[in-house]
């Protein structure tokens, strides 16, 4: 086993999901094929490989930090749940 | 005349000589959508009255006698995970079920520009996750070639809405095969471009490093026009390639004289389908015939590429969709407090696969597992990138089945995810690279088309271009023609 329904159980958390009892036994068996599966990566040796997050030489691009035209603020809150005076809103948190 | 089932090209003849007229057109194409979605359902939106006006607006402009491109007045569709100002764009998820874009991408702005007349959004699997569409969130597409098969997907309603004929082009998106693979099973012709030369700037975000936008259409001169319209730098998207985009009609040339095309063997072994085999040895030949030289190359690495990009791109994933929580727009169920309205709003809207990509995701990125997991990955992908860097410094292309098999059945893979998976391991090496690839349509098994892989050199988008141009003109192989009588009397019907 790679991973426990325990482990799983934490990753739904810091995923934020709710997870039934049925979901977290289905996500522990596939999770842990797919996971046993990618053990073929260990055969290769990787020391002193660098890794490439991205495939383009592209760093810090740039632009002026000019005034430009910004979305309008009605069409946008025309998709909030929830809205009032141009905010949106949300439960309680405190 | 039959209007629908022509090229681009075809048809932008007939617009310009005015033998037919935009309206004309749109209404013909809506005419069939109406008759096949029931049993197509490559839509999850069909815009029919925008896309009339758009029409209307095209023939005024050309009654004036404004000289217009290409693709004005023709009709066309947009994956259903590239904004669309006003019209919903949901990505066939739950959690986006109402969304409105206040914006559009920069690929609705420039096809817009281009005059071409959006007829809707195309279904797909949720968030792009999947090879079938039998994961988008309200109801699977079906292959136009045979309804008992899947499109293939992400981008499944992309394809076979260009397939079936209810548009002449559509654009989808590729991040391990998404649109490579559906165009193999719905026998369309589909390119993924270089990385950074399509702009991402409102796609909605699946892995973004691998992630780009290209088109699908009937043939590589349609390709080319599409690619014209769409490819170029974006101050909007700051992975955008800043190069020079080349007129892609260009690279049309009857002429493989004196190529050297690769032929991985890696991709010929395990898991291909032998009558898949035989297709690409087929298309071997007749290149060879033209005048290619072939042979046999390895990518050592390509067998860790699938596992690695199972960790790179839930990765990516479960950072980018971490946004849908229910604040800002979308579903939201209501809940006492903000975290359990995130972990109900989440658990509601995402699908089974979607939630186990972004747990897979969270997991490898998660402590005590990133050295182990992400960044063996990254390390992997850099091994996976320099097998074609080596590869290319003695071939101009490389020649390999777009997907193992076939179009496969309704359900035969829907419980197995690893399965599922494996359909895409011929494409997914591509996107970890972020080089060109395009499938074209070479034969067919039992009725169901098969695409053959063209893979070249980051911006060598044009030797693809001239490579499968040349097969297509030199075989009729390349335009399998789906039998949709059976589908159009029960569409009338239901």
């Amino acid at each position: 086993m790679k991973i426990t329904q325990k482990d799983v159980e934490h990753v739904a958390l810091l995923s934020r999901l709710k997870l039934s009892e049925d979901d977290k036994d289905k996500y522990t068996q596939s999770l842990n094929a797919i996971l046993e599966y990618m053990e073929i990566l260990n055969r290769v040796d990787t020391s002193g490989i660098e890794p490439t997050a991205h495939v383009l030489p592209l760093k810090n691009v740039f632009r002026e930090d000019e005034v430009k035209e910004t979305l309008e603020k009605e069409l946008v809150l025309s998709n909030a749940p929830d809205e009032e005076n141009g905010c949106f809103r949300v439960p309680r948190i405190i | 005349m039959s209007l629908t089932g022509l090229t681009a090209h075809e048809l932008s003849e007939l617009l310009r000589k005015r033998e037919i007229s935009s309206t004309e057109l749109t209404e013909r194409h809506l005419d069939l959508i109406n008759a096949l979605e029931g049993k197509i359902n490559a839509f999850v939106t069909v815009t029919g009255e925008d896309a009339l006006k758009q029409a209307r607006e095209i023939d005024e402009r050309r009654a004036r006698g404004e000289e217009l491109p290409p693709l004005a007045g023709i009709p066309a569709a947009l994956k259903d995970n590239m904004c669309t100002k006003g019209v919903k764009t949901t990505c066939s998820s739950n959690i986006l079920y109402n969304f409105i874009p206040p914006y559009d991408a920069t690929v609705t702005e420039k096809l817009s520009a281009a005059g071409a007349v959006i007829m809707g959004k195309c279904n797909m699997d949720e968030f792009a996750m999947g090879s079938s569409t039998e994961n988008s969130g309200f109801a699977p597409t079906r292959n136009p070639h045979d309804l008992r098969a899947v499109p293939g997907g992400s981008s499944g309603g992309s394809a076979a809405s260009v397939a079936a004929g209810e548009v002449v082009f559509s654009l989808g998106s590729d991040t391990g095969g998404s649109i490579r693979q559906p165009a193999s099973f719905c026998g369309v012709i589909g390119l993924k471009p270089t990385y950074g030369y399509v702009s991402r700037y409102g796609l909605i975000a699946f892995a973004s490093s691998l992630d780009q936008i290209g088109p699908f259409t009937r043939d590589m001169t349609d390709c080319a026009l599409v690619m014209n319209a769409i490819f170029g730098h974006d101050p909007k998207d700051s992975t955008s390639a800043p190069v020079e985009v080349p007129d892609f009609t260009g690279f049309l040339k009857d002429d493989v004289k004196g190529l050297k095309i690769g032929i991985p063997k890696e991709y010929m072994q395990s898991g291909i389908d032998p009558q898949v085999a035989v297709a690409v040895k087929k298309a071997i030949e007749k290149l060879e015939e033209l005048g290619a030289f072939c042979e046999e190359v390895s990518l050592p690495h390509t067998e860790y590429a699938l596992p690695a990009y199972y960790i790179i791109a839930p990765a990516e994933a479960s950072s980018n969709l971490a946004r849908y929580d229910g604040v800002r727009y979308g579903l939201r169920v209501e809940a006492d407090d903000t975290i359990s309205m995130f972990n109900e709003t989440r658990s509601r809207g995402f699908g089974e696969e979607v939630k186990r990509r972004i747990m897979l995701g969270t997991y490898a990125l998660s402590s005590g597992y990133y050295d182990a997991y992400y960044l063996k990955a990254l390390k992997i992908r850099t091994l996976v990138k320099q097998d074609f860097d080596e590869a290319f410094k003695k071939f101009d292309c490389l020649l390999t089945p777009t997907s193992p098999t076939s179009a496969f059945d309704f359900g035969e893979k829907a419980d197995d995810p690893l399965s599922m998976y494996m359909s895409d391991i011929c494409t997914i090496p591509v996107n970890l690279a972020g080089i060109p690839a395009l499938s074209l349509p070479f034969d067919t098994v039992n009725g169901r088309p098969v695409g053959l892989q063209l893979i070249g050199k980051a911006f060598d988008e044009g030797t693809l271009l001239r490579v499968a141009y040349t097969l297509e003109q030199n075989t009729d192989l390349t335009r399998p023609k789906p039998d949709l009588e059976g589908a159009l009397q029960n569409g009338k019907q239901s």
